[in-house]
């Protein structure tokens, strides 16, 4: 108590902290907000007015956090004014920094796209509902990679989850509850896993911050009850972003959901999920340690190179558009996990830089198909997107269709698109290994891509046209602004790796040492 | 419902103290065990109670759905926008001690005012549910 009245007083006395100083607690306050005030309204425009408003704040913080974070350093905020480690701390470095723009910048170039989508995909009642379920989402997301407290951490992660399941629940296919369900049964499971692996390591520490748990678990070393927490934490995380063979939820959940959630998790979700794995791996528990004596980062290059091949095989028989994505999703969270095990400066580097170059890919994709969904739903019922409702569509959407084609080569990873860029520092990070047949497995899951890619558009460009189109249900220019947002950013990345590479690389050599 | 005479004799007595209880929890959160949430979750069965003894409509009557829909976000309003009146006022988010010019004094006024809003979401929450359940197929 005499603790606790300490740090009160404390906190009274440092009167008046500028705006500045608060960005941490409103990058995830705002959203927060903003779903309270959609619930209040009611009504879909309104709602979605502010979710656009509040979601095209949130990189402006991001970036400014950014900034903060290149000028002076780590930002450490206390909530409710109790000092960390005690209270729980919201912590921004290089890596959260990324993370946070990453997830605020792609929901935000997506909203222009959401008001028509959205209209045409979910009952005119249910879309204030909609709009606070995604902005509870967005909080759960930047809170999950903002905070430095393992609980705080678990609570964003089913904040987000939650939401998760409801926005899936509303796609206009009835398979899309049972895709929910899954997703609820196997998220929940991952959770549960999540909170047993805390639970253990608070036991252990008696601390829940990030931080102090690190020095913490360095004190104490790989024990049987850290290994225990360790494949806790490892598995229940690996659930939350798909990674192979733990992704059943995933191609159901994005294949039934409106076309703007499936674009939204596909770019955000599974990504925040690997951003807590490696905040675990490479910044709680003991590294240099764990990988002498834990075949824990061998363990998931394995799985990641079975991902990578496995699920690009199954892509390829898919006949479900979105269904075809999302297996595409799984095997470039392999990528990515490829990255993460290889846990050198190279390959955490693509991983990281992934991270951002998938997410910009698929989120160009998945609008694509959103777009042609739409324009096709207005001349005939359909629940979901078959691959011969394509056919011809090349011809009669030349834009959407171009927007998806340069968004399957940044996919197979042809120079001078994003998905390259990370192949190579991935390829370069197996190299430094001497691992050769990673750099083949690299090769042939790119070349299994070029055939699913190349399905979808030898269908959509070179087959004759199945409906006849109206002109009345041409996606609007909000629409095409968002698709070509992300196009220009796949073909951006591309070249200029700035703000993919660059802030990816500071927060590899971050986690591995190398750089204070 | 001739039958039930004794059964709603006795929930019609059961009620107010079932109120009173909840707010004895809510009330008593700060000294013992208790809060918003189970002070949120005992109103709600007095709702509950009254709904399956009287009937929904009855209930609908007394707690109208449109009132359970914004208390839903009403009471996460208010533990969020305590949060934000300790920003404006120069704290961290939800710092109470800005509050008042003693910081314990601020720290139970806000700690009042969010297990508040705790009360409101969930007992909101959990009439909600029942009413849609209760109210599918009809």
């Amino acid at each position: 108590m005499s603790e606790g009245a300490l740090l009160l007083t404390a906190a009274a006395g440092g009167r008046g902290l500028a705006l500045g100083a608060q960005l941490p607690a409103l990058q995830v306050v705002a959203p927060l907000l903003g779903a309270i005030l959609c619930a209040f309204l009611r009504k879909g425009v309104l709602a979605w007015a502010i979710a656009s408003l509040v979601t095209w704040a949130m990189p402006v913080v991001a970036l400014a956090l950014l900034w903060q974070v290149q000028t002076a350093g780590a930002i450490s905020y206390a909530m409710g004014g109790w000092a960390p480690p005690w209270g729980i701390e919201y912590r921004v470095d290089a890596l959260t920094a990324f993370v946070l723009l990453l997830v605020s910048g792609a929901a935000a170039l997506m909203m222009p796209f959401a008001r028509k989508s959205v209209a045409g995909e979910v009952d005119g009642d249910k879309q204030a509902w909609f709009y606070t379920m995604f902005l509870l989402c967005l909080a759960g997301l930047l809170g999950i990679t903002i905070t430095g407290d393992a609980f705080n951490a678990f609570v964003f992660l089913e904040i987000s989850s939650l939401s998760t399941y409801v926005m899936i629940a509303l796609g206009r296919d009835r398979r899309a509850l049972v895709a929910a369900y899954q997703y609820l049964i196997m998220g929940t499971i991952g959770a549960t896993l999540y909170v047993l692996g805390v639970g253990l390591l608070y036991t252990l520490t008696g601390t829940l911050n990030l931080v102090d748990l690190g020095t913490r678990l360095d004190a104490i070393g790989m024990t049987p009850p850290v290994l225990a927490a360790l494949s806790f934490l490892t598995v229940g995380i690996s659930l939350k972003l798909a990674l192979f063979p733990l992704h059943a939820w995933l191609p159901g959940a994005y294949a039934y959901a409106p076309s703007f959630v499936t674009a939204f998790l596909a770019a955000t979700a599974t990504k925040v999920a690997v951003y807590l794995l490696v905040r675990y791996l490479y910044s709680v528990f003991p590294l240099v340690r764990m990988l002498s004596e834990v075949p824990l980062f061998e363990l998931l290059v394995a799985l990641s190179i079975a991902g990578m091949l496995g699920a690009s095989l199954v892509a390829v028989f898919q006949d479900n558009v979105k269904r075809l994505l999302a297996y595409s999703s799984v095997a470039q969270v392999g990528y990515i996990m490829l990255g993460v095990g290889l846990a050198n400066e190279p390959g955490l580097t693509g991983a990281l830089a992934h991270l951002m170059n998938h997410a910009v890919t698929k989120a160009a994709l998945f609008l694509a198909v959103g777009a042609a969904y739409y324009r096709l739903c207005t001349v005939r019922e359909l629940t979901t997107l078959r691959l011969s409702d394509l056919a011809g569509l090349g011809r009669q959407m030349p834009v959407t269709l171009g927007i998806f084609t340069l968004g399957g080569l940044s996919i197979i990873g042809v120079p001078g698109t994003a998905g390259f860029i990370s192949k190579w520092y991935l390829a370069l990070g197996a190299l430094e290994h001497g691992w050769w047949w990673v750099v083949v497995a690299i090769m042939a899951s790119s070349l299994i891509a070029v055939v699913y890619i190349g399905r979808v558009i030898e269908v959509a460009w070179f087959r004759p046209a199945a409906t006849a189109l109206a002109e009345a249900g041409r996606p609007n220019a909000a629409m095409y602004l968002s698709m070509a947002a992300f196009a220009a950013l796949t073909v951006y990345l591309g070249f200029a790796t700035e703000w993919s590479v660059g802030l990816a690389g500071r927060a590899a050599r971050m986690l591995l040492e190398l750089a204070p | 419902m001739k039958l039930d005479l004794i059964l709603r004799v006795t929930v019609k007595l059961l009620l107010p103290f079932m109120l009173v209880f909840a707010l004895y929890v809510q009330f008593h959160g700060d000294f013992g065990p208790g809060g918003g949430f189970q002070a949120g979750v005992i109103a709600a069965a007095m709702i509950i109670l009254y709904a399956l003894v009287f009937g929904l409509e009855a209930a609908k009557r007394v707690v109208p759905l449109a009132l359970v829909q914004f208390m839903v976000p009403l009471g996460v309003f208010l533990y969020a926008g305590v949060g934000v009146a300790a920003m404006v006022l120069g704290g961290h988010y939800l710092n109470y001690s800005v509050f008042a010019s003693e910081p314990a004094h601020g720290q139970h006024l806000g700690i009042l005012l969010v297990e508040l809003g705790v009360f409101i979401t969930v007992s909101g929450t959990m009439t909600a549910i029942f009413y849609m359940f209760a109210g599918r197929g009809r």
